[in-house]
């Protein structure tokens, strides 16, 4: 059996829902939040990829650099908040970031 | 190509496996660990499409730095993690609803989208034949150094801006520190470094 386009996208559309289905589950844990949020970058990054290679356009997988670079700017710069939250209140629990309602 | 499609299944399963356990470990590291797994083969998922230099980028970059990076704060944030766990399941019916909605509508859009009939005559940038000679990363290099520069420049101008603002978020100034001036040291002189102390006979200090 030839494997094609749609198992790709199959496999990235599985890995996206499992990227939101964390951020739910895990309500109260920024870190695994910030690990849902890389599932689903690299979801996407798996459907830019895999219709750059079935097309044969190669700006495709230079936007995929261009994701990756994002989701690692994205992951010092939230880890670097967390550590400063955590820092300043001794924990990390979503729910108790309301400070700023006043 | 039966050794392409037995290699596909095992790296997509393992992926979305990994990917689960993220999501569901109860400890941290453990989900950490899972999600170098889940980049690692995925990464063999991007080499089984013929995309060899994002693979390895995809290694270097996320097993390599943000994977370290996710490990060295769960490691040294001293959290107490089965509290943060204790409401998960309250979320699931939620969660569940929505994933399974949302992994229907993207299941409905793989299986019914067409490409355009003239889609592959419309390549930006298109790839070189498999015979040609010509590598993936040779090929990508081509194109990012020449059509696509300013967005390599401001992909570097994003991860310089990153490394700033982590540097600036996280370097604090503590009080009641001891450290060295070597200014104030080279400054000091025998009148205010030598201290001359009259003392009384038999009496001491």
């Amino acid at each position: 059996m030839e494997i094609g386009l749609a198992h790709y996208l199959i496999v990235a559309a599985i890995l996206f829902t499992l990227g939101i289905f964390g951020i739910f589950l895990n309500r109260k844990n920024v870190i695994i939040i910030l690990m849902s949020i890389e599932l689903m970058l690299l979801a996407v990054n798996i459907n830019l990829v895999s219709f750059s290679t079935h097309l044969g356009d190669l700006v495709g997988q230079v936007f995929a650099l261009l994701v990756l670079t994002v989701a690692a700017g994205e992951a010092a710069i939230g880890l670097a908040i967390l550590v400063i939250y955590f820092r300043n209140r001794g924990s990390i629990a979503v729910e108790d970031i309301n400070v700023l309602k006043g | 190509m039966i050794v392409a499609t037995i290699a596909f299944y095992l790296f997509a399963a393992v992926t979305i496996a990994a990917a689960f356990m993220v999501i569901s470990a109860r400890n941290p590291v453990h989900s950490v660990l899972f999600l170098i797994l889940a980049f690692f083969s995925s990464a063999w998922l991007f080499v089984l499409m013929g995309a060899e230099f994002v693979a390895m980028i995809l290694v270097i970059v996320y097993v390599g730095a943000v994977a370290v990076l996710f490990l060295f704060v769960v490691m040294m944030l001293d959290i107490d993690f089965k509290n943060l766990r204790s409401e998960m399941l309250n979320y699931l019916p939620l969660g569940g609803v929505i994933g399974i909605i949302l992994l229907l509508e993207l299941g409905l859009v793989a299986s019914t989208w067409v490409f355009a009939p003239d889609a592959a005559s419309l390549a930006a940038a298109p790839a070189p034949a498999a015979d040609s000679g010509v590598t993936n990363a040779e090929a990508l290099g081509r194109v990012i150094y020449t059509q696509y520069v300013y967005y390599f420049q401001a992909a570097g101008m994003i991860l310089l801006i990153a490394m700033v603002g982590a540097i600036v978020l996280t370097l604090r100034k503590r009080e009641g520190v001891k450290r060295q001036v070597i200014a104030d040291q080279v400054a000091r002189t025998p009148q205010t470094g030598v201290e001359v102390k009259k003392v009384e006979p038999g009496q001491g200090i």
